[in-house]
């Protein structure tokens, strides 16, 4: 159930949210093998989950979030909750602030579960790269998939056959995935909500670049950082963003457009719609599953009447190579503030000032994250600037320019597949190295965040392993309402399966399993 | 081409960041000689693109003081404090050369 759905039953009376959050809480404990969350913050949800009840009994609840359990990935700064990023650079921080999308929730009522687990810094598209260890995939544990895997006996392979959440939000995907929560913040910088979303069979939502706040979110590349949105369907979707979006006086980068939140249409005229499909993303690497999804989908909205027709991107190939070079430079330069001095770790090396900065920063970040620095430095050196970085710059405008050609030839929405497969185990994806794997998990979602545009990945299918797949819709710039509509539509039309969990304690799942839909009653 | 070693050396320097071991070093190899195809794309007469809302303008607030005075809480996640200075180890020291460097972490 979405958060629409048990805000109406909390309204009624049907569940306090003192319980509802217990039960949550509950469920947070019991998967705890997913390693989906990093801190619980058990009190204050309780806490909250008070004085919403008390709200709710007064008849006067904050809004349609009130009372609602959600979970934050730990890249958000939470005042009084430790936040950690996955690494050791920042364990033990306890941030003295809530970001602007934290605090919009709180002040909604939502009750703040945890912070989700991640790869170290958000680099990485597996989420297994941080400190914590990595998040288990909870469709690793459903029906689906282990009848799909009987060839392996039983309990000893049983673990090793675990898949990954992909990342980086992994355990944002996956605490929304396994009904911990009713919602999760994720971040997307070149696909970390969207590829988890795949992954874990729910939808995440990429918004325009400058409609929400990323004041408090710690930045990885400030110009295509946004915060993501994960839910069980495409109406909460719309939902939490009607909630977060809108200019933040202390983000510049955030538009000042007015913002007016939306609801979703039941049913809208396909027949008006002009559907591309990019010609470029039909990379060889695409899984033979994920190309006959994807031709299916397209069938889908041909038949409902839709213009559905080819288009081009001539620049996507490019698209990785110029992140590459982008995020480096700017992680390079966003990881600087990490010195030793002002907050978190500190290495105990009394010589020098650049001594003590060079071993705490040694000893705080992993090899991903030290390896991008180094990198991003080497673009920026006075003798590279030119030659990588601007040209890097140079090739994002042709890429930009790609889309805004496409969508200003009378395209609506882009379909595309969001991954190259459904997720692989564990064991697999670990035997190349993060650079690669992001390098190839990237290729599908990196150019929306290049170009700015809001992309949305919705659930579509059961791969034969059955795990999920998911398919991405791209928009036009602040056209939210338009590309959330367009995959309500899809997501009604494949009714994705639930997500048959059996290790969890079964009576837990009678609430949250009824419905994935969020409307009001 | 390989990248030369006191280039190396420089960017550690910069970055305060070591490479530890020849793998470190092969990873920046990958990755310049990943980001060459970039040598590819013609980009004769494009201009660098910043931001995606490079055709707006950024929201700049009055200059007056709404927020602060936030010292104590600032402090409290700071390792090494006096009074209300972060305290830092002596500066203008430059790193030892690579060679020296285990040496002196050894002293320290």
């Amino acid at each position: 159930q979405g958060p629409l759905q048990v805000s109406a039953a909390l309204r009624e009376g049907r569940v306090g949210a003192v319980e509802l959050c217990q039960r949550c809480l509950a469920r947070v404990r019991d998967t705890g093998f997913l390693n989906a969350y990093i801190s619980v913050a058990e009190d204050a949800a309780r806490r909250q989950a008070e004085e919403a009840e008390k709200r709710y009994q007064r008849g006067q609840p904050l809004g349609v979030l009130d009372g609602i359990p959600v979970a934050v990935k730990d890249n958000f700064n939470t005042a009084g909750i430790e936040t950690t990023c996955a690494s050791n650079m920042l364990k033990g921080y306890i941030s003295p602030y809530n970001a602007t999308v934290v605090q919009k929730l709180l002040d909604q009522g939502a009750v703040l579960l945890g912070k989700t687990n991640l790869d170290e810094f958000a680099m990485g598209s597996g989420s297994t790269d941080g400190v914590f260890g990595p998040v288990r995939n909870p469709w690793s544990y459903s029906r689906q998939y282990k009848e799909k895997n009987t060839s392996k006996s039983h309990s000893e392979n049983e673990d090793s056959e675990w898949v990954i959440t992909g990342g980086s939000s992994g355990g944002s995907a996956a605490a929304v995935s396994s009904f911990t929560c009713f919602a999760a913040l994720g971040s997307d910088t070149g696909g970390s909500t969207r590829n988890p979303a795949a992954h874990c069979g729910v939808v995440g939502l990429k918004p325009t670049y400058g409609l929400i706040s990323r004041h408090g979110l710690i930045p990885l590349v400030n110009s295509m950082d946004v915060p993501g949105i994960l839910t069980r369907c495409v109406d909460d979707a719309a939902v939490l963003l009607g909630l977060l979006a809108g200019h933040d006086p202390q983000d510049s980068t955030t538009i000042q457009d007015t913002f007016k939140p939306f609801e979703l249409p039941d049913s809208i005229d396909i027949r008006k719609l002009c559907i591309g499909i990019p010609k470029e993303y039909h990379v060889p690497e695409l899984s033979s599953e994920i190309q006959t999804l994807w031709s299916k989908a397209a069938d889908l909205f041909k038949d409902a009447g839709a213009k559905v027709i080819e288009v081009s991107l001539p620049h996507t190939p490019y698209s990785i190579v110029c992140y590459h070079v982008l995020c480096t430079a700017e992680v390079a330069s966003n990881m600087a503030r990490f010195d030793g001095l002002e907050y978190g770790h500190r290495a105990d090396m009394k010589q020098s000032t650049e001594s003590m900065y060079a071993a705490t920063r040694r000893e705080g970040f992993n090899d991903v994250v030290r390896g991008r620095i180094l990198s991003g430095n080497y673009f920026l050196l006075k003798e590279n600037y030119d030659n990588y970085f601007v040209k890097a710059q140079k090739v994002r405008r042709l890429i930009a320019n790609d889309f805004v050609k496409v969508f200003g030839s009378g395209v609506d929405i882009l379909l595309t597949p969001t991954t190259l497969s459904d997720a692989a185990p564990y064991v697999e994806f670990i035997k190349e190295d993060n650079r690669t794997r992001s390098a190839q998990d990237d290729i599908l979602t990196q150019a929306a965040n290049m170009a700015g545009l809001p992309a949305v990945s919705v659930p579509a299918a059961l791969s034969k392993r059955g795990l999920p797949l998911g398919l991405q819709f791209i928009g036009h710039s602040f056209q939210e309402k338009q590309l959330l509509t367009v995959a309500k539509w899809f997501e009604k039309q494949v009714k994705f399966p639930v997500i048959q969990l059996e290790d969890v304690k079964r009576h837990d799942c009678s609430v949250f399993q009824h419905q994935k839909s969020v409307s009001s009653l | 081409e390989q990248v030369p070693a006191a280039v190396l050396e420089h960017l550690e320097r910069l970055a305060l960041v070591d490479f530890r071991d020849a793998e470190g070093v092969r990873r920046l190899q990958e990755a310049v000689r990943f980001a060459e195809r970039l040598h590819e794309v013609d980009t004769e007469g494009v201009e660098p693109m910043d931001s995606v809302l490079e055709d707006r303008c950024l929201y700049l607030r009055e200059d007056d003081v709404t927020e602060g005075n936030c010292t104590k809480e600032l402090l409290k996640n700071a390792k090494e404090k006096i009074e209300e200075y972060f305290v830092a180890p002596p500066g203008n020291i430059p790193l030892p050369k690579l060679g020296e460097r285990e040496t002196f972490e050894q002293q320290s």
